[in-house]
């Protein structure tokens, strides 16, 4: 696993979103946003796509999981990364976070079929690079990156 | 098949969205939002009994043609106004998910 490291290099866009802890109502915002503003710069249907994705679990992962945190895109000349930051809990075990179908989601959050386990193995898959690096009562940071 | 077919021919209800032109090729039916943002395609008819806001946002990020909402399960106003906000078609009907399937596949969704 590639360690958590913000490239600041060749920046053309950067992108952030402040993400609210519990607010079921606006989760899928600031995925949207991102998704819009990547349209509108013509990137291609299948990259948006796997973009919408990535962000979309994060943000809901910060809505689920998370104290409260931040979504950040950068847009370079060669690819797209997402960086996610929270200021906690934290990730006991991020190995079994990162197994297919284990969850630490409440049962609201299962009734409205969320919690089902795919969140980060989602976002692994859509990504041609991941890092994940968390540290209890600390929180959690995630770099991904979507080449073109 | 186009999304207007379900309402002209069907009798499925429009809830919201005005895309009625846009065509079908997948169908999908899943509650589990990230088993659909993993497994969902393009154009695709995504059947579920969630009718909270949050499949507006999977809907559309993932570019599907509908939702369809089954078994006449009632939405909501308040999400109905965000769907249109959104612009993104939700059809409900009596039917359940298995007689749905039938219409789609006969319809030449295979």
């Amino acid at each position: 696993m590639q360690s958590y490291y913000k490239d600041e290099n060749n920046v053309a866009m950067k992108l952030h979103f402040d993400v609210i802890k519990d607010d079921f109502s606006r989760a899928g915002e600031a995925s949207s946003k991102i998704k819009n503003t990547l349209r509108q710069l013509a990137i291609d249907a299948n990259l948006l796509r796997r973009i919408a994705i990535a962000t979309y679990e994060a943000e809901i992962n910060l809505v689920i999981h998370s104290f409260g945190g931040t979504i950040e895109v950068y847009i370079k000349p060669d690819c797209v990364e997402i960086y996610v930051e929270d200021c906690g809990p934290g990730i006991e075990n991020v190995e079994r976070a990162m197994t297919k179908g284990f969850s630490t989601a409440t049962s609201i959050a299962r009734e409205m079929g969320f919690g089902a386990g795919m969140g980060l193995p989602n976002m692994e898959k859509v990504s041609d690079e991941f890092a994940i690096e968390s540290q209890l009562d600390i929180g959690t940071q995630i770099k991904m990156v979507v080449k073109y | 098949m186009q999304t207007k077919e379900l309402i002209n021919k069907h009798n499925f209800k429009l809830l919201s969205g005005t895309d009625l032109e846009r065509s079908i090729s997948n169908v999908y039916s899943c509650d589990l939002l990230s088993w659909v943002m993993a497994k969902g395609k393009n154009d695709t008819a995504w059947i579920t009994v969630q009718t909270h806001n949050n499949i507006l946002a999977v809907a559309s990020l993932l570019d599907f043609s509908c939702i369809i909402i089954p078994e006449g399960i009632q939405v909501d106003q308040e999400i109905i106004d965000k769907a249109n906000d959104q612009d993104v078609v939700m059809l409900s009907t009596p039917l359940e998910t298995f007689e749905i399937f039938k219409i789609l596949y006969e319809a030449g969704i295979q």
